[in-house]
């Protein structure tokens, strides 16, 4: 298959795999929106519902981090290495969500389950807000250089970063808005999940006024986000051209490719409409699949203005012909070709999830069935 | 350069903190799985409600081990970016696909399944139930596989060309890589031995209960089990740690000779079975390696070679490019200081070749300096030593470490062997004077044989030092453009999570296993 068109088909895969992951972020919101249920009972009946879930949002993250390694290396070298502490701070969230679900309610657990719930909070907070900083990174650029041949140079990295290292990134009031509508957009997705996954008198209408505040707050900031996208300037990299800057570049990308214009309003429809008909009408409960179909294609019509169209994915504010593109930062055609193989997969691996999934979530939550559980069989 | 040194070293210490970590806990994870499967298995095939109760019992303490397991993992995976960032461009193109394909095809099973496993009993049918529990341990050494043959790869770089134009090495064989054999030795090795971690925990708990007279028919039950897996476990994985020392003699001599703290070798070499080092012994001085030792004849000859007359090189030996062949004669092999120098060579090569290309120099220059490249590019990394003897890997770390993990494994081999029976012949323990005794060393021998296997793991990566990926890249060169401050405040920062973590892990599942040895596992309900 021609080299181009695999990078294409990769990029495609990490854009899929990109929106899966936020999606899957709504176990992160639902964490973050724990500590306003003061009732323990009930609070055990988010965190268990919660808790069958956590480990494909973790799943996910991992082989995101996999897939972008094998096939586009040059941005994990870069990205990871230069912004350190971007990548550490949400790595560290990650980690102590992993094993907070499991130790929370067991004896001998030596910190206590608020300490926990600490951590699960932190996760819920930390996790979206950062992963979207990264992501904005994408649109509005870093300060890096690239030089491949650097690896002569005893020492010397292949990627140079200011002495921030990520810190900066954290800072930068584009990304935060860009973060912060991440964040609301997992606590939306999370009430819709709850309305959907827990049969309970009392979480119910709490969720869906939770719905409301957390649904306007991500639509205002979904707004702001989308402005400033659209109003960025990007780097163009024609085959054989230098890059350089082009103004209003992921308008352009938007005009220039319908389909993603397309995927982008389906996407915020759906979203909306998930969002407004589970407030509207209060007996209806499959608004998580509504808006999580609609997140991943929003989510997959932003990764594709970023890179394509001779777009460079990750832009360097320091010296454009550093940028990253889908083309300069791509795995070998060999490594591609053999990565596609593996990737026919993946049909398989999601029918399976489904499955397992429709299996394990037949009937919703009830508080009945948490208390037959064993005390250890509980989260 | 001191700077540098320091970089170079707290990344070392971080990225063998979080994987030391990190293996405390995946080998029980394997292990055990397939235990829990087993016993399953049985329930299913007898419905005798006390194997459900026994599958139960394990199946908790693995969740409460899969979590951290998993938290400590994650760190690993992206730490070859955050720290290790010229080696991600490096060798990218081949080492980030085993990766990825860990991620799809093992870690999304391992994740679906383990709900299904905890809390499908009554959701799921008891033969989807089971799958689901086979699936998991399936998923976890699918896992390690990948993991493995990526880990594998880096001591053992085949099926793959390097590519002046992106400065990077290429993959030109999949099956070269997936399939080698360092990456199959290393995964039935790896994985037998959490076998053994996984029997030896259950014959572990099993005395610890036995030893308060509790629930003393599921303990014979769990043994029949964990013994069984602890035995062809331990005889499993001697086979394969042989075959490994062959693949080592062959690809990596270096490591072979500083297992054996070897630096003088000759033919039919004899094998040190215990021996004290000399601590002033280099590769640079005369002085004597042992203040005292105790061999095997021919024993590393055959060990290495299955040929009890064959020559062994040792370091001095390697430093220098001397071998002998099967007839005794002499090898010409390419010693370190002229690896230096090619190495060197190829990396002006490299540099004129960039200049050359960006400059639009003619056809001829440019092929010329790619047959340099070419040529010796196998010991590029030689040329970023300072000396030859920057090659040799901490001797008296690598000697010790590998011979205490032969020490234990042939303890557990004993160990197992007598479990088993004792397993079958319960009279023989109930009479017995010394039966306390016996429980008391079957909990001694769990972190004895955690012990062992992480010797085995500093064998394999302290031996191979100081390459990241060998012969081609050291660890300096590897590191990413970091200061050394950043990285020694996230060392901190995970030795203390990761510690705090342990303790809690530690203690839940002691609690855990106090808990339910008082209740009732003769019986139980789905």
């Amino acid at each position: 298959m021609d080299y181009n068109i695999l990078q294409n088909y990769w990029w495609l895969i990490m854009s899929l795999l990109g929106a899966l992951l936020v999606f899957l972020l709504f176990v992160q919101g639902g964490q973050s929106m724990l500590i306003s249920v003061p009732d323990r009972d009930k609070r055990s009946l988010l965190i268990n519902s919660l808790g069958r879930k956590w480990e494909f949002t973790f799943t996910t993250l991992v082989t995101f981090g996999g897939a972008f390694f094998a096939s586009f290396p040059l941005f994990y070298s870069t990205s990871f290495g230069g912004a350190y502490w971007l990548w550490m701070l949400i790595l560290f969230s990650f980690v102590i969500q992993a094993v907070s679900y499991e130790y929370r309610s067991k004896h001998g657990n030596v910190y206590g389950s608020r300490f926990y719930d600490c951590l699960l909070f932190v996760n819920g907070i930390v996790g979206p807000l950062l992963l979207g900083v990264a992501v904005a990174g994408m649109f509005f650029g870093a300060e890096f250089t690239v030089q491949k041949d650097n690896i002569l140079n005893h020492g010397a990295g292949i990627s140079q970063w200011g002495p921030l290292h990520g810190l900066e990134a954290i800072i930068c009031w584009k990304n935060l808005v860009f973060g912060l509508m991440v964040l609301m957009l997992a606590r939306t997705l999370a009430s819709l999940y709850f309305i959907n996954n827990i049969d309970d008198d009392y979480i119910q209408p709490l969720q869906h006024r939770h719905l409301l505040i957390n649904g306007a707050a991500f639509v205002a900031l979904f707004l702001a986000s989308a402005a400033l996208i659209l109003t960025a300037s990007g780097i163009e990299a024609k085959p054989g051209q230098p890059a350089q800057w082009v103004e209003l570049k992921y308008l352009h990308n938007f005009l220039q490719m319908w389909w993603c214009l397309c995927a982008l309003l389906v996407g915020t429809l759906l979203v909306l409409y998930g969002i407004i008909r589970s407030l509207l009408a209060p007996a209806f409960r499959r608004g998580i699949w509504f808006a999580g179909a609609g997140t991943i294609l929003v989510v997959m019509a932003l990764f594709w203005v970023l890179g394509f169209n001779d777009t460079a994915y990750y832009p360097s504010l320091l010296d454009a012909q550093s940028s990253l593109t889908i083309r300069n930062s791509s795995s070998s055609h060999f490594t591609l070709t053999a990565m596609s193989v593996a990737s026919l997969m993946v049909p398989f691996v999601v029918a399976y999830i489904f499955y397992a999934w429709r299996a394990m979530d037949r009937k919703s939550l009830t508080a009945t069935e948490l208390s037959a559980l064993d005390e250890d069989d509980k989260y | 350069m001191e700077l540098l040194m320091n970089v170079v070293d707290w990344s070392r210490a971080q990225f063998a903190l979080t994987a030391c970590y990190h293996w405390l806990f995946v080998p029980l994870t394997l292990g055990l799985g397939v235990i829990i499967a087993i016993m399953e298995t049985i329930y299913y095939r007898t419905r005798d409600v006390k194997w459900l109760a026994t599958t139960k019992f394990w199946m908790t303490l693995f969740g409460v081990n899969f979590a951290i397991g998993v938290a400590t993992g994650i760190i690993l995976e992206f730490e070859f970016g955050t720290n290790w960032s010229n080696y991600s461009w490096f060798v990218g193109d081949i080492f980030g696909a085993p990766l990825a394909i860990e991620g799809i095809l093992a870690f999304f099973m391992e994740s679906t399944f383990i709900a299904v496993m905890f809390f499908g009993w009554n959701k799921v049918s008891p033969r989807f139930h089971l799958a689901s529990t086979w699936l998991t341990a399936i998923g976890a050494s699918l896992s390690a596989l990948w993991i493995l043959v990526a880990n594998a790869w880096m001591q053992y770089p085949t099926g793959c060309t390097f590519n002046p134009d992106t400065m990077r090495n290429e993959m030109t064989s999949f099956l070269s890589v997936a399939l080698s054999p360092m990456a199959i030795n290393k995964f039935f090795h790896t994985v037998l031995s959490a076998w053994v971690l996984g029997g030896a925990f259950v014959v572990g708990v099993c005395g610890w209960m036995m030893l308060r007279k509790r629930n003393i028919r599921h303990c014979y039950r769990s043994l029949k089990v964990g013994a069984w897996i602890g035995l062809i476990g331990i005889l499993l994985t001697m086979v394969t740690g042989h075959s490994s020392a062959v693949a080592v003699a062959k690809h990596q001599p270096m490591k072979l000779a500083a297992m054996e703290g070897l630096y003088r070798g000759r033919a039919a070499q004899p094998i040190v079975v215990a021996g004290l080092l000399n601590p002033a012994k280099t590769a640079e001085n005369t002085e004597r390696t042992f203040i005292t030792e105790m061999d095997l004849p021919y024993g590393l000859s055959l060990l290495a070679t299955n040929n009890p007359h064959a020559f062994v090189p040792g370091i001095n030996d390697i430093i220098d490019g001397f071998s002998l062949d099967e007839n005794g004669d002499t090898l010409n092999t390419i010693s370190y200081a002229e690896r230096m120098a090619r190495g060197r060579d190829v990396q002006k090569a490299l540099a004129s070749y960039h200049t050359a290309t960006s400059s639009g120099a003619d056809k001829a220059t440019i092929d010329s300096l790619r047959q340099v490249i070419n040529t010796d590019f196998r010991y590029l990394g030689y040329g970023y030593l300072e000396k030859p003897t920057e090659a040799v890997p901490n001797v008296p770390l690598t000697f010790y470490t590998f011979h205490l993990m032969v020490l234990l494994g042939g303890y557990i081999l004993a160990f197992m062997l007598i479990a088993l029976l004792l397993a079958y012949k319960r009279q023989i323990l109930d009479k017995a004077r010394w039966g306390r005794w016996w429980h008391r060393l079957a909990v001694l021998t769990v972190p004895l044989t955690y012990l062992c296997g992480m010797c085995g793991w500093i064998v394999a990566e302290v031996g191979r030092q100081p390459w990241t990926i060998q012969d081609l890249m050291p660890n300096k060169v590897a590191i990413s453009d970091i200061t050394a401050g950043y990285v020694q405040t996230t060392f901190w920062i995970f030795a203390v999570v990761f510690t705090a973590l342990l303790i809690a892990d530690i203690s839940i599942i002691c609690r855990q296993i106090s808990k339910k040895s008082q209740s009732d596992l003769d019986s139980a309900s789905l």
